[in-house]
């Protein structure tokens, strides 16, 4: 594995040397405040350090996941936890073994190093494994099925009127009709394929990617007319939304194997769908509220064997609640962004106002191009307006929603056990009804009585085995979508910085420009 | 703040600075601080606490003084207006239940410094009102000047005695008055002409220019303030670099915002008051036109009535005395501030213009390391 430690990044100002190993190991949780230049200097020294990842607040980078070798690790658990740029699988059958520690310890077990850290785990044959691993998921992961919502078109006229996407695919999977095909939809064609997973997947634990929310105002605004600027923005912030939806259901193994997906991206014509009135944003959230309603009725309190699950909840909670303050401080700040775009344009109309009553030529000049640099920088607002909104605050609006699903299936778990335990209590009162036949001595009813009691520990054992492998279901689901999250996160972030430096860099010229003119005033 | 009015302080004979201040409450106290070598001073060396009320008084005795009629008299400073970050730090105390520790600790970290920068400002702005007095051939040897740099005690019982001898004379008259005089009366001089024109469309514009300017930047303080919410609630959320970049960004467009109202709302708010102050003069000057004009009718009537000529025609000719020294006066000093004016416009504009080239190009180091740290990251992590 000489090779992966080749690709050591490229230096960056204070590299570290990379000796530090086993001393770091004893080291404390890893800060998460580390800055940009340790953290690849993190990857490249690869520091371990041990796994106090309880404590750890939900890093939207960090990707808890570690290989399964049965390689020793010798307690060390994987620093990656802590690093941004941590990449290993989980194989959740590990995890149920081991009751009462925290499911990252036991995932982590064996941390399989990260590429360019190999050098400080003194395992060397830890590294070969890892690898094999990151291989394997990487073929795992690349379902080479590419779906894209464009050319959103206005059909009808009126009330009746709607708004048809079209949705294209491109695949090299042998399931489909074809390499390449696209159809057309509407929105209730989303939400109808949303609707048909939720009944059939989570009831085994998957999260399912909510689309974004019905919006009665929006849409009769679009019905109305489609050329005005809230109109057009509303269309593409819905034609946007809805590819992510989809590229998130068929970034999903299991969901992609689902024929109604198959349906959804294939068959020119889609019956209507018309139960969808019930799931305007207010009713989808209503479903996932109505999971969560029967687990707060619970008189018993499920006895959480594994605390995994109660700490990860908690997270996804905190996590939700994190983002929706983020959200309303982005919103302001969108609308901020717009007021200076206002401000900025009002400004300059004035600026070359006082430049026409300006009597001094070279200065009359002067301002008259001040003027039209605001007027510039006016246009470079309002696209970091629409960058602000529709990379970063969609974002987060998308998680938002995304954790609800993330919350539905940890609910769907909880009813899952509480059938296993209703199973069991109507087990034990056929048992009683058994011992109290016997009693009476009434062979007949004796005989029915046995059957039933076969009957029902048939179902126990049946629920037993649903709750536990909706479990290893929803552990899996979890650690997926948190990768997913990191690098979902991570590429808007990127996007929104190239913005940002393309604007940055306009805005440079433009007062380069402008220097001259003020140095040649006089 | 010192670019907005130039070559100021120059000369050796007498230079004043504000080198402190102190700020009680809501009253600020400032530390004049004098060097001279004139001898018309009793010590060559000296400082005296001055509150901004003492500034206003100079001012207006200023003001109101005849001799001083054909010039331009330096604005007043404005009063130290502390009302927007405290009326924040209110805001601030009110929602800290609801807020991070760390978010409150920056924005009460933000808030300082925005308190500071006001204080800084109001300390310059009366500097600079000083200082184009002593830099004045003719206002700085004005006695009241003298005493306000010199005298060791308070001047608060000036301060009334001279509200009670002028009553405020000329601020209580109806300035809007002025324009009308000022457009009405017949012009002989082309010059006059011309300046008046300019000067009456140009206030209004810059007026205007102004509250625009300070709304734009306000504008940017708000974003800046987003940001500060952003990289606080970001932090709780742990994701490191792009609380960095958010940290940094905000750090970049609050520098905006402070430098862009430092450079150019400050520039337009210093110019309205100076042409305010130019338009002063014209008014003075259009009634002494008026006087003597009257005084012309006046000797006339009296010619007609063959009584009391030797007094008209002496009255006429000191009207005519005032508004020919007041004319000459008039356009020395008009010509000189339009001098001036263009000079420091041109000094604030390049400042202003090379600032922002100056963050664009830090905030895009800044934004390009942070993109390519986790563009290089992404790159890691998909590689076999």
């Amino acid at each position: 594995m000489a090779a992966s430690s080749d690709r050591i990044p490229p230096p960056f100002p204070a590299t570290e040397e990379p000796g530090a190993g086993p001393s770091d190991m004893a080291d404390g949780d890893s800060d998460e405040g580390e800055d940009i230049f340790s953290n690849p200097m993190a990857v490249s020294r690869g520091v371990s350090q041990p796994d106090n990842v309880n404590e750890e607040p939900p890093d939207l980078f960090s990707e808890e996941e570690a290989s399964s070798t049965t390689v020793k690790s010798n307690g060390v658990h994987s620093d990656d936890d802590n690093d941004l740029f941590a990449d290993e699988e989980a194989h959740v059958e590990l995890s149920t073994d081991t009751p009462g520690s925290s499911a990252r310890k036991e995932l982590s077990t064996s941390s399989g190093p990260h590429p360019a850290s190999s050098f400080t785990r003194s395992p060397a044959a830890m590294q070969p494994t890892s690898l094999e691993q990151l291989e394997e998921e990487e073929s795992k992961d690349s379902f080479d099925v590419d779906v894209a919502v464009t050319n959103p078109e206005k059909i009808g006229d009126g009330m009746n009127a709607y708004v048809a996407y079209k949705v294209s695919t491109r695949t090299s999977l042998a399931m489909f009709r074809s390499k390449t095909f696209s159809v057309r939809r509407r929105y209730s064609d989303f939400l109808g394929l949303y609707e048909k997973l939720s009944v059939k997947q989570s009831l085994h634990g998957c999260i399912i990617p909510p689309p974004p929310e019905k919006s009665v105002v929006g849409m009769t605004k679009v019905k109305v007319g489609m050329d005005d600027p809230s109109s057009v923005e509303f269309v593409e912030r819905r034609r946007a939304a809805l590819e992510r939806y989809l590229q998130r259901v068929v970034a999903h193994p299991s969901l992609l194997q689902d024929p109604d997906v198959r349906e959804f991206l294939e068959k020119e014509e889609l019956p209507r769908a018309v139960s969808t009135q019930a799931l305007s944003g207010a009713g989808f959230l209503k479903m996932i509220n109505k999971a969560s309603d029967a687990v707060n009725k619970m008189t018993i309190k499920m006895n959480e064997s594994d605390t995994w699950f109660e700490d990860k909840f908690q997270e996804v909670e905190n996590e939700e609640q994190q983002l929706r303050k983020l959200q309303a401080v982005v919103d302001s700040l969108v609308n901020h962004r717009k007021e200076l775009c206002g401000s900025t344009a009002v400004f300059a109309k004035s600026m070359a106002m006082l430049g026409n009553s300006e009597d001094n030529t070279a200065l009359s000049r002067a301002l008259s191009q001040l003027a039209e640099v605001e007027d510039k920088m006016e246009q470079l607002h309002q696209e970091q307006a629409a960058s602000d909104f529709f990379i970063f605050a969609e974002l987060l609006a998308d998680y938002i929603r995304l954790l609800g699903a993330v919350r539905g299936c940890f609910d769907q778990r909880v009813r899952a056990w509480q059938r296993w335990q209703e199973a069991q209590s109507t087990l034990q009162k056929k048992r009683e009804a058994e011992a109290k036949l016997l009693w009476a001595n009434k062979p007949d009813k004796l005989q029915q009585a046995k059957e039933e009691i076969t009957e029902w520990e048939a179902r126990v054992t049946q629920h037993e085995r649903d709750f536990d492998r909706i479990g290893m279901t929803v552990r899996k689901e979890v650690l997926r979508f948190e990768k997913e999250k990191a690098k979902d996160f991570r590429s808007q972030i990127v996007k929104y910085l190239e913005a940002m430096l393309q604007s940055q860099q306009r805005l440079v010229k433009f007062w380069e420009a402008f220097l001259p003119e003020a140095k040649a005033i006089a | 703040m010192r670019s907005v009015s130039v070559d100021l302080n120059h000369d050796a004979s007498l230079l004043i600075d504000i080198p402190d201040a102190l700020c009680e409450r809501d009253k600020v106290k400032f530390t004049v601080h004098t060097k001279t070598t004139l001898s018309s001073f009793q010590k060559p060396d000296f400082s005296v606490p001055r509150q901004h009320e003492d500034f206003i008084w100079l001012h207006d005795t200023l003001v109101e003084t005849e001799d001083y009629a054909g010039l331009i008299i330096p604005p007043a400073p404005p009063k130290p207006d502390f009302e927007s970050p405290r009326e924040k730090m209110h805001k601030l105390g009110e929602g800290e239940a609801t807020m991070t520790k760390e978010e409150y600790t920056k924005m009460k970290q933000e808030l300082e410094a925005e308190y500071l920068a006001v204080f800084k400002k109001t300390v310059q702005v009366h500097e600079v009102f000083l200082q184009r007095l002593s830099s004045h051939p003719n206002l700085s040897k004005d006695r009241n000047f003298q005493i306000f740099l010199e005298y060791d005690q308070d001047l608060t019982v000036r301060r009334k005695n001279a509200k009670e001898m002028f009553g405020g004379f000329f601020k209580n008259m109806v300035k809007s008055a002025d324009e009308v005089l000022i457009s009405g009366i017949k012009e002989v001089d082309d010059f006059f002409e011309q300046e008046k024109t300019f000067l009456l469309d140009y206030y209004s514009k810059i007026k205007d220019s102004t509250a625009k300017a300070e709304k734009m930047t306000r504008s940017h303080k708000n974003i800046a303030d987003d940001y500060i919410h952003i990289s606080a609630t970001l932090n709780s959320l742990s994701a490191d670099d792009t609380t960095i970049l958010f940290v940094s960004v905000q750090k970049v467009e609050g520098r905006v915002a402070s430098d862009q109202e430092l450079k150019l709302t400050e520039l337009l708010r210093y110019y309205m008051r100076d042409i305010q102050a130019a338009k002063d003069l014209l008014y003075r000057r259009a009634r002494a036109l008026v006087d003597y004009e009257n005084s012309n009718k006046a000797l006339d009537k009296a010619r007609l009535k063959s009584k009391d000529i030797p007094q008209a025609e002496e009255h006429q000719q000191q009207c005519l005395q005032k508004f020919d020294k007041l004319s000459e006066s008039g356009k020395k000093e008009l010509t000189s501030f339009k001098g001036r004016r263009v000079v420091a416009f041109r000094k604030n504009l390049i400042e202003m213009a090379e600032l922002e080239i100056k963050h664009a190009k830090v905030s895009t180091v800044v934004v390009y390391l942070v993109s390519s740290g986790l563009v290089w990251s992404q790159q890691l992590v998909t590689f076999k």
